[in-house]
Formats: C-alpha cells, structure tokens, sequence
C-alpha cells in the first residue's frame, strides 16, 4: 500500500561508479529492450522514425562538465535511474496504492493494473526516475529487473539487472545494501559513495561513487634535452634550398 | 510545470464552486424554492465541472475509484473523499432547503467544514511537493483557502465578507510571489547536489541524455519569460482583486457584481496559471535548466 514500510529486511539497489561510465548508453538500451519484452507494459515510442520521436525509458545516461577552481575540466557521464529510496516521497502520494516498496527487499515497483496516471508519483520524485508511458498511460520506473533477478529460469549469472549485465565497463554493480558485508556495501566504504540530492530527505538506497583524481603529470621529461628544437635560421646548402623552394609559386612563406 | 489547462479550469472552478457552497452551508444566505435552486445548481456546475475536468488529466479515469482507498497517507486520495464527502452531504442539505424549506443548519455546517477541508486537501497536493520549492510553503494552502472563500463570498453576495477575503488573498498572493521568487535558490538544491559533483567545482550539462523531449521535460520543465511572467502577475492581479475590492467598496448592484465576479474569475484563471507555470521542479536541474 501506499504507507511506506518502517523497515525492509534487504535493501537491493545499484552502486554506480561515475569514475568508469564511459557514457556508451548500452545501459539504457538493454534496459528498454528487457523492459519492453518483460514485465508490464512494453516501453513504448511515439513518432519512432518521424521527425520528433521519443519514448518511454527508465534510465538515461547524462553528460557532465565539471569545471574545478585550477586545471583541467573534467567530463562525467551520469546514468540515473530509480534509486529506490528509503524515504520514497513517490510512494506517499500515490492515491490509488498502485505505488508500494516492498517490505522483503525495498524494491519500489508500480502496480500498473491499479495506476490511474495521475502523474502525482512523477511530481514527488526529485529524480525524473519515473516516466509515463506515452501509449499505455501508466507510470513506468525502473523495477531493479524484479524479473530477472529472482528468476531460476534464467542461468544464474544473468540473475542481475539487464543495465549491470550488460555494462562493459563494469560501471553498474547490484547488491544488499543493508549488508555491510555485501560487495556494493564494502564498494561504498572504499570509495566514499554518495546520495543524491541529500537534502530531500528520500534517502536513497542507490549510491554513487564519486570520480577519482585525475593523475598527475611529471613536469620534468627525461628525453627532454636530447629533443632540443632545430635550429631556426640554418645556414649553408640547406637553408638555400629552403629559402628557394619557398620562393616558388604557392611555396611555404 | 507544465500549466496545464485541466488542472487549471479543476482548481479555479472548483475552489470558487467549494466557496460557494462553504457560504450557503452557513446558511448566508439561505435561499428556497428557485433562487436556492439556483445558488446550488451555480455552485454544482463550478465544484463538479472542476472534478469533471481534473478527470480529463488522468490517464485511465476509469480506474478513478481506486482513489478513494488512500486517504491515509496520500492527499490526492484525501481530496477525492473529502470532495465527495461534502458533495453528498451538502446535496442533501440542498434538496431539503429547496424543494421542501427545511433549514436543517447543522448539516449545512457540516457542509462548510467539509469545503473547507477539500479546498485545503487541493492545496496540500501541492504545498506538500518538496521537489517544486515555490510550492512548499504555508501561503499555498492559506491563498488557496482565501481565493476560494473570497471568490464564495463575491458569488454569494456577501459583500463585507468578499471585501475583506479577497484583500487577505491579495496581501497573501504577494507574501506567495515576494518570498517564492527565491524559494528554489534558498532550498539548498542545485545542479552541485543533484549530480553530487558540486564539491569539485562548477557543474554544467556537457551533453542531454536525449535528444529529442521527453515527459519530464513537457510535464516539469517549463520556462516563462521574466517580463511576460511580469506584466501577466500585474494583469492577474488588477482581475482577480483590485477591480472586484473597488466594485465591492462602492456597493454592488447586478451589473456591477456581475462584472466583478467575472473578473475576479478571469483574474484566478491567470495567477492559477503563474502558479503552475512559473513552479520550478528540482529535476530541471539534471537537465541544467530550471
Ligand atoms: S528515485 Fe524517485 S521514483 Fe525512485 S524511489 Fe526515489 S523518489 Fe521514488
Ligand atoms: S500515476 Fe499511478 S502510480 Fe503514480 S501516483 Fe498516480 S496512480 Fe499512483
Ligand atoms: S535495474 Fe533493470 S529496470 Fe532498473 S535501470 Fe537497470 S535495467 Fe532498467
């Protein structure tokens, strides 16, 4: 129902590490095509080879420039998707109780046989993770791939979301984070993982991992002084044919 | 926001058809026979045609009953039990003042009270967004109440008392737009916090996720011009307040109220309009756009 739980035995969610993403958008690709095939109603397009298509998707890869105090700007590619947060403001606004997380794993999903479209779920999430479907007026949002990662019908090592499955950087981890022990927990640790929008109080259970540091350059060049610049003015049978071929038509100034 | 038209027409007609009714609940006044049947049937179309109106939002209004399940936590679902709470019980009141001139007032008070609660459910909708900081502030559910008890109050020619609401409403739309204006850039959230990357230096979007639009950009992202939005606040204003006060003040005749509350409803429809329209949702900021 649309009360949240007061505690979720798991807490299942993604770890995404900013400082890989290559910004390749298979993610939102496998995605789409896993959720269009699978569970509820298909992701639909509209207008998909017309002048103006769009679509329905439940992640999408942003690209950022970051442009510190002194050096080099630094480029961030940023998948977002639902965060399954905690505290999750779209789940307390739902009228109909087609909005829930679940109590076994915090997983937010959408009842969409029970979903009036009213949007408000939309209105309530700061993070644009959930979009209406443009055919079937129903909210659709990221579902942690409920249909895959439960899913003995499948070999074991696709028992992961189709976005971590199909990463090739590696940039998208799935796991408990309620289990300190957990590999994205122990990920989280290392690489001081992040909220978004901390302040919104939806405590997300998605975290991010911040891009490292970028190394730093030697100023120093050991070939440095065995690559000392040519001469500028030369003399002698060189600089004569230089000068002369320069002087033909369309020659070098 | 997006301003859109169906939420807009539900709002204003139905906060002025839930005024209306929250005066003939006191019974000030109440009238019998063809001129209750009246009173009650303007207020009706404006309370009911905003409902009908609002359902045209939805994306499967045949599910529409589901929406009364959730009272306990959501207040959309708090609304729709509060609106057709007070619909039915102020039918009833209507019916026995009109066709059989019983008076029963305590009903009637019970009506009030339950205009009052819908109006406020309204305005929660929005006053509870964390995500659109224009919204979450005490002056939406206070300006939603003034609006809708001083537009009843024109509508049902309670003279003294429309000019006192309606000159409240106006005082609190200007607390709502003086202290809104800032209310984005005082909440703490930016593109820094959005992307988590604030702490490194200044973030901007190097490229969209998308090329085309999509539902978050119709439905969240919408960009007003400053001196459009500017010159629509001072119109908006004139309607809604300055020119029905002024009427009011020098007494109302058929003609004259007439004008007034035409004005005041045209006013409603344009600040109902800024309110959507120049609300900026957080999410605009993953797109670097506000
Ligand atoms: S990211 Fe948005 S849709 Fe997902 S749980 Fe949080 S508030 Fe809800
Ligand atoms: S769009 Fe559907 S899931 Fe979202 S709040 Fe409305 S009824 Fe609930
Ligand atoms: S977990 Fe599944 S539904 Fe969610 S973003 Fe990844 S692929 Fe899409």
């Amino acid at each position: 129902m649309t009360s949240l739980p007061s505690h979720t035995d798991k807490k299942l969610g993604l770890v995404i590490d900013l400082d890989t993403c290559v910004g390749c958008h298979a993610c939102v690709i496998a995605c789409k095509g896993w959720n269009t095939e699978n569970y509820g109603a298909p992701l639909a397009d509209t207008d998909a080879y017309g002048a103006k298509p769009e679509g329905s998707f439940l992640n999408r890869v942003h690209s950022y420039e970051v442009q510190p105090e002194t050096g080099a700007a630094q480029l961030v590619h940023f998948p977002k998707s639902c965060l399954h947060c905690d505290d999750a403001p779209c789940v307390t606004v739902c009228p109909t109780g087609a909005s829930y997380k679940r109590v076994e794993d915090g997983i937010v999903l959408v009842n969409e046989t029970d979903c009036i479209g009213c949007g408000l779920c939309a209105w309530a999430c700061p993070y644009g993770a959930r979009e209406m479907d443009p055919v079937e007026q129903v909210m659709k949002k990221c579902t942690l791939c409920v249909d895959r990662i439960y899913n003995e019908n499948i070999p074991e090592v696709d028992r992961q979301p189709a976005c971590v499955r199909t990463c090739p950087a590696g940039a998208r981890h799935f796991g408990d984070l309620a289990d300190p022990n957990s590999a994205v927990s122990q990920l989280v640790a290392e690489r001081g993982g992040m909220d978004l929008m901390p302040e919104q109080g939806t405590k997300p259970v998605n975290k991010y991992l911040p891009p490292r540091p970028k190394d730093e350059v030697p100023e120093f060049d050991v070939l440095g002084p065995y690559l000392e610049p040519v001469a500028e003015t030369g003399t002698g049978f060189v600089a004569w044919l230089d000068k002369t071929l320069s002087a033909l038509p369309g020659g070098a100034k | 926001m997006h301003p859109a038209p169906s939420v807009i027409i539900f709002t204003s007609l139905s906060g002025l058809g839930f005024g209306l009714l929250f005066w003939l609940g006191l019974g000030q006044p109440a009238p019998t026979g063809w001129v209750g049947f009246g009173f009650f049937f303007i207020a009706y179309a404006l309370a009911v045609g905003g409902l009908m109106a609002s359902a045209f939002h939805l994306g499967h209004p045949e599910r529409a009953l589901k929406a009364f399940t959730q009272w306990r936590s959501s207040w959309l679902s708090r609304e729709a039990v509060a609106a057709v709470a007070t619909l039915v019980t102020m039918g009833i009141y209507a019916a026995l003042l009109v066709f059989a001139g019983i008076h029963v007032a305590p009903l009637g008070w019970i009506g009030a009270v339950g205009c009052l609660a819908t109006v406020l459910t309204t305005s929660m909708i929005y006053a509870q967004m964390k995500t659109v900081p224009r919204w979450r502030h005490w002056s939406t559910p206070a300006l939603f109440l003034a609006l809708s008890l001083g537009g009843g109050a024109l509508l049902s020619n309670n003279g003294w008392a429309a000019l006192v609401l309606l000159t409240v409403a106006a005082v609190l739309q200007l607390v709502a737009w003086f202290t809104g204006d800032t209310r984005l850039a005082r909440s703490g959230t930016d593109i820094g916090t959005a992307t988590g990357l604030g702490g490194r230096g200044a973030v901007r979007q190097f490229e969209p996720p998308h090329t085309g639009t999509n539902y978050l950009l119709r439905e969240f992202v919408h960009v007003v011009g400053r001196r459009h939005a500017q010159s629509l606040r001072v119109i908006s204003f004139g309607l809604a307040f300055v020119l029905p006060v002024l009427v009011l003040a020098l007494g109302l005749t058929h003609v004259t109220a007439a004008i007034a509350v035409l004005s005041h409803l045209a006013g409603v429809f344009a600040l109902r309009w800024l309110f959507f329209a120049q609300a900026e949702h957080v999410v605009g900021f993953y797109y670097d756009k506000r």
